[in-house]
């Protein structure tokens, strides 16, 4: 989902951005105070790993595929500042080196998947950790977290290319929406199961309980 | 979580990177899709406004294609993990703030 160059008009990019930059701000100076020294490490093989599966698109259907954001899985095992910064230092890195997602775009994809995804998944997470209990409740809650994630990053995603005036909302939003739909359950599928496994080894049993890894409260 | 575990994700991160890149879908993924149906994705083409050094993930000088992305996927995870780790270090945790959490 990563905008490139040419579809977003200057007025969406430099609201987009400023958004992103007050968003990034914030992240820096919350995990400022709950990130201990030994769990910077962790930062970083989250980010590594998520730009490594980002790499491996899967296909969906009638020739169009998906790959995960990653937004959820960092958010359910880091907290949501912590996906922030590493969304965003991913989301750099493929700009920067690769050219996946434009310059000017780069705000707007921050506010897309490294904001809005990880915000949306933790919230979604939080609220049905609490509705549903047990193992089975929070792999409900994780697969509809990370579901959830991509949909409202697509819909965001929309929003920014339509306002730019480059094609209508009525056209844009039920493509994007639908193709994200069947994206969104391969999303939900990985965050399971990476998240299922590497709870296990941190000890990670519900929402609310502090991550070892990453300091935030989950 | 200890250090064996992290460079284990590590390893596990850079394996993805190597081994499975190669083989992933080369259709266009949800926004190019609809970009390409909906007929704006000319807006993208000639508006290159950097000029990276592994363009669609292709490492440079390399013939095989399959080669040349596992490389692009090694030195992408590398430098992924380097910046995180150096910018946790410089902007969350700098020098003279350790101690804040209980370390």
């Amino acid at each position: 989902m990563h905008i490139p160059d040419g579809f977003l008009d200057p007025k969406i990019w430099v609201g987009a951005s400023a958004v992103s930059a007050g968003a990034l701000a914030a992240a820096v100076s919350n995990t400022r105070k709950v990130l201990e020294d030994r769990q910077v490490p962790a930062l970083g093989v989250m980010a590594a790993f998520i730009f490594a599966a980002q790499m491996i698109n899967f296909p969906v259907a009638g020739g169009t595929s998906g790959h995960l954001l990653g937004g959820a899985l960092a958010a359910i095992l880091l907290g949501p500042w912590s996906a922030g910064l590493i969304l965003t230092t991913v989301l750099v890195i493929q700009m920067l080196f690769f050219y996946d997602g434009g310059l000017t775009a780069l705000g707007a994809n921050v506010l897309n998947m490294a904001v809005i995804a990880p915000w949306v998944a933790y919230g979604t997470y939080r609220l049905l950790g609490g509705l549903f209990r047990g193992n089975a409740g929070r792999t409900v809650a994780t697969f509809l977290a990370a579901w959830l994630s991509v949909m409202a990053a697509a819909l965001a995603c929309s929003l920014e290319i339509a306002f730019s005036g480059t094609v209508p909302l009525a056209v844009v939003l039920p493509a994007m929406l639908g193709w994200h739909a069947l994206i969104g359950i391969g999303e939900g599928l990985i965050t399971v199961v990476v998240v299922s496994f590497v709870s296990r080894l941190w000890g990670l049993e519900q929402p609310g309980q502090k991550s070892y890894a990453g300091g935030e409260q989950l | 979580m200890n250090r064996k575990n992290l460079i284990w994700g590590l390893l596990v991160a850079l394996a993805i990177a190597a081994i499975l890149s190669p083989f992933a879908s080369p259709s266009p993924d949800g926004l190019e899709r609809v970009a390409e149906d909906k007929g704006f994705l000319h807006l993208a083409e000639g508006k290159e406004l950097i000029h990276a050094l592994m363009p669609d993930y292709v490492f440079p000088g390399i013939a095989s294609e399959g080669l040349a992305t596992s490389l692009a996927g090694l030195v992408g995870t590398l430098l992924v993990f380097a910046a995180m780790y150096l910018l946790s270090r410089v902007f969350v945790r700098p020098k003279g703030n350790a101690g804040k959490g209980r370390s």
